[in-house]
């Protein structure tokens, strides 16, 4: 269920905080557009050239160091109100001391996709970040790391902070207590090349109950059904096993996402099309067909290696 | 350019047509400041057009979701050549084109300073954007890897490292910046050295009309900040070529540093593009409202006020970058600062046309339009100065909107109205008012209709920079208004280039003085001979021509 990342609809401290913030500042701007627009208009009304004017000059007026200074000073006691509640918000929001039941995430962006880790779960998935959702009364908020594997990006979900840049050999940190249960959209903020608009990020606020379920389903092993030993095997000999890691088998690249349990997410290429055993098969064949410049590179299987392969994927739930 | 050309060569050769290539001869030779000024505009109009295709082309390609007019690769391409072009080969080239005209003729001097140095900075920043746009057919280079540039007019590390884009297209954008770069500061001495040294008689620095001052302010600016971008590209071309790691990444550099260089440049670059804008506001407010400039020592103290101040407000580009609570809150403070000085800019226009008598020519109504719309681009710019609002605006289409509000709805439209002004003393004849109220409305509902608009999918989630989004985003509609805008704006630049084509030609002649106005400009011939000035003349105040027309109440004793 997507809805249109509105920065208008927050469902987050951080993002309700900077809306609250953004309505002031709609009302401050909003009073002085109508105050120097209403004047200008005033002025090119009442004094353009009337019909059957004599030709003379008007009256010329050098200045005048009262009004001048009047209208330098108005504007540096609204500077320095609006400064002093910037700095609120900002302290307010950048400074919030961590809690000890925050839930710990690091986000690593890679062109063109999120790797997604909870260090203190033992989680490692991609493009889909889980978590609880946050009762005002007793805050779990989440503390994320950001880092970058190769160029800069964005970290962005309007609707539960503002962003904050994923920059390589930089670690930033930004927190997110989302009230409300539901799926939220962001994506990449920060050209990053090719497919900076196909890196997209969602986010699913669970009950607790469901995101503990959630977890355990990940912490477990990936499954090993027989029936898909043939393309387990093919899966392995291949040079999937490079970039792509399958927790308990001998797959353990980090170039690419995870995929122990693949099954278990909405989407595929970062968000960029449904999860579907159809779309998966057209992926392994030729990512470049859903997701042009994708830096996985196309298979180039037999359609009976690429059925075994799928099969395999298709397990990993 | 012919046409302009035959123009003026026949009226100095008295009727006798020349052979085109004697007379594109005398033009690629000149150090007359007056021919490189109107080649530095006309070749700026030229790469505006070419600009302005390349953004119509994303346009179409974002007016609906899901569409495919131009592939991801060439979407990048589009936007890194559209914001390099219009910064560099539009802003530039025809902000210093016009102070290279008016400048001398505004302070009555012959020349400016050093003729020579001018024609090589002329030169030099064509062949920069010609080698720009020669990235288009022989960007492949050896490695085949896409044809112009797709880093972003910002260029951020470490994507322009070899690893993230191999291939010649970052080094066609590396070179010519640098090569352009050299002209502009070429031009920038040359500025600062004639302001200094080259007044008339009379023409003290209290007395320069605002034009001039805001050159000045614009060129010393320029000494100061362009350099670091030059220092910043040659270090990107060390890493490039010799394996150095300025901005290696992955060597352990620091990705931060370059948006540091960058942005110490980018950021006055607004005010360097901006400041003219406001001086062209500042001489034609004033003759169509028949009064006085209100405020002029304000007015200057303004100008080199945001000179200033801006100079320590970059980081207001990196307000999500992580810097931290405390630099977050100081670049709020300078950057909303800047405002102040804006503010009492628009309030003297205001005192200025208050108790007048307004022609609304087609100079004034162009002014007029830029009124309102750098107002809205002031009010945006606070909205963004506020750090926090700033974390979900930027890198979204809210800023593409508000910049595109202070570049194209401000500086562009004092363009217009400044081309309008001063191509009867340019070129002997007036452009039709008629064809310049047509080109003025359509203009100016296109440009509302699309970036008033664009400011809402920003604040949807709209980032910037990408070349599809989903259909089920809520955007579609937004971007549809957006595109719309497109057609109407394009007609009025046709219609102003057909203006410009036939009033060349047919249009009435200008005289000497045709909107009776006051600074020395119009004290000359129209077009001014090669001298400028039989004899310079002798200033007394800041409207040499006002004492001259009204003896009886010259401005010398109010100043």
């Amino acid at each position: 269920v997507v809805q249109t990342p509105s920065m208008f609809t927050p469902a987050s401290t951080p993002a309700f905080a900077i809306r609250e913030l953004a309505l002031i500042v709609f009302g401050i701007t909003g009073v002085i557009f109508f105050v120097v627009a209403g004047l200008i208009v005033y002025a090119l009304m009442r004094f353009r050239r009337r019909r059957g004017d004599d030709g003379r000059e008007p009256p010329q007026v050098y200045g005048s160091r009262q009004i001048e200074l009047a209208w330098t000073v108005v504007p540096i006691l609204i500077v320095v109100v609006l400064f002093l509640v910037t700095a609120r918000y900002i302290f307010a929001i950048e400074r919030r001391p961590q809690l000890p039941e925050a839930l710990e995430v690091t986000i690593v962006g890679h062109q063109w996709w999120w790797e997604i880790r909870y260090p203190k779960l033992g989680i490692v998935t991609a493009n889909e970040l889980h978590v609880p959702v946050s009762d005002p009364a007793h805050p779990t908020p989440t503390f994320i790391t950001l880092q970058s594997a190769d160029v800069i990006h964005s970290f962005w979900i309007p609707q539960l902070a503002g962003k904050m840049d994923v920059i390589p050999n930089k670690t930033n940190r930004i927190w997110i207590d989302p009230q409300k249960p539901g799926g939220y959209v962001g994506q990449c903020a920060e050209y990053c090349g090719l497919q900076h608009a196909g890196m997209l990020l969602i986010v699913a606020v669970q009950s607790r109950e469901d995101f503990a379920k959630w977890a355990a389903q990940q912490q477990a092993p990936s499954r090993n059904d027989a029936e898909v030993r043939a393309g387990r095997e093919l899966f392995s000999s291949l040079s999937c096993i490079n970039c792509h890691a399958v927790r308990g088998t001998t797959a353990n690249g980090v170039f690419g996402p995870d995929l122990t349990h693949l099954m278990s997410r909405w989407t595929i290429g970062a968000g960029v099309i449904q999860n579907t055993p159809e779309n998966i098969r057209s992926w392994v064949d030729d990512p470049a067909s859903l997701k042009p410049g994708a830096l996985m590179p196309a298979m180039k299987l037999s359609r009976d290696d690429l059925d075994k392969v799928t099969a395999y994927l298709l397990a990993l739930r | 350019m012919s046409v302009l050309a035959d123009t003026m060569a026949s009226r100095r050769g008295a009727g006798a047509r020349r052979s085109w290539p004697a007379v594109l001869h005398e033009w690629v030779v000149t150090v007359d400041h007056k021919r490189l000024g109107v080649m530095y505009v006309v070749s700026g109009l030229a790469f505006l057009v070419v600009a302005g295709l390349e953004a119509s082309a994303m346009r179409l390609q974002l007016a609906w979701s899901g569409l495919h007019v131009v592939p991801p690769g060439t979407f990048n391409q589009l936007f890194t050549m559209h914001g390099t072009t219009m910064v560099f080969l539009v802003g530039i080239p025809i902000v210093f084109g016009f102070g290279n005209y008016l400048v001398p003729l505004m302070i009555g001097a012959r020349d400016l300073a050093f003729p020579r140095l001018n024609a090589f900075g002329f030169w030099m920043f064509l062949f920069g954007g010609l080698l720009l746009h020669f990235s288009f057919l022989g960007g492949e280079g050896l490695y085949g890897g896409g044809a112009a540039p797709a880093i972003g007019w910002f260029a951020y590390a470490p994507l322009t490292e070899r690893a993230f884009t191999p291939g010649n297209a970052t080094d066609y954008w590396n070179l010519a910046l640098l090569v352009a770069g050299v002209g502009t500061i070429a031009t920038a001495v040359n500025m600062v050295t004639t302001i200094a040294t080259m007044r008339g008689p009379g023409m003290t620095l209290g007395r320069m009309p605002i034009f001039v001052w805001e050159i000045l302010t614009i060129s010393a600016l320029t000494l100061i900040i362009l350099p670091p971008l030059t220092a910043a590209q040659i270090m990107l071309l060390l890493d490039r070529f010799l394996g150095a790691h300025f901005f290696d990444t992955q060597a352990g550099a620091s990705a931060l540093m370059w948006q540091h260089f960058f942005w110490f440049f980018g950021h006055p670059e607004v005010y360097i593009l901006m400041l003219p804008g406001f001086g062209f506001a500042s001489e034609i407010i004033p003759v169509f409202s028949r009064k006085v400039l209100f405020g002029y020592p304000m007015l200057v103290a303004a100008s080199a006020g945001i000179g200033l101040v801006g100079m320590g407000t970059w980081a207001h580009h990196m307000f999500v970058v992580g810097m931290g609570s405390t630099l977050n809150a100081a670049f709020a403070a300078s950057t909303m600062l800047v405002a102040v000085p804006t503010g009492v800019k628009i309030f003297n226009w205001l005192g200025t046309m208050y108790g007048g008598k307004i022609r609304f020519g087609t100079p004034m109504l162009f002014c007029c339009a830029f009124l309102f719309q750098f107002l809205c681009a002031g009010l945006t710019g606070i909205m963004l100065a506020v750090a926090p609002f700033d974390w979900q605006l930027s890198d979204s289409y809210f800023v593409v909107a508000h910049f595109h509000f202070v570049l194209i709805g401000a500086l562009l439209f004092t363009i217009f109205a400044a081309i309008y002004y001063w191509f009867p003393k340019v070129t002997g004849r007036m452009l039709s008012e008629r064809l310049g109220r047509w080109h003025f409305w359509l203009f100016v509902i296109g440009f509302n209709v699309t970036f008033l608009t664009m400011h809402v999918p920003g604040m949807l989630g709209m980032p910037r920079r990408i070349y599809t989004y989903a259909a089920d985003r809520g955007w579609e509609i937004w971007n549809l208004v957006v595109t719309l805008g497109l057609p109407l704006q394009i007609a009025g630049i046709l219609i102003f280039v057909i203006n410009i084509v036939i009033s060349l030609r047919r249009g009435a002649p200008a005289g000497a003085d045709p909107w009776d106005a006051w600074t020395l400009e119009w004290a000359t011939t129209s077009p001014p001979p090669v001298y400028n000035f039989d004899v310079v003349p002798v200033v007394l105040s800041r409207r040499p021509l006002w004492d001259l027309k009204h003896p009886d109440d010259p401005d010398g004793p109010h100043e």
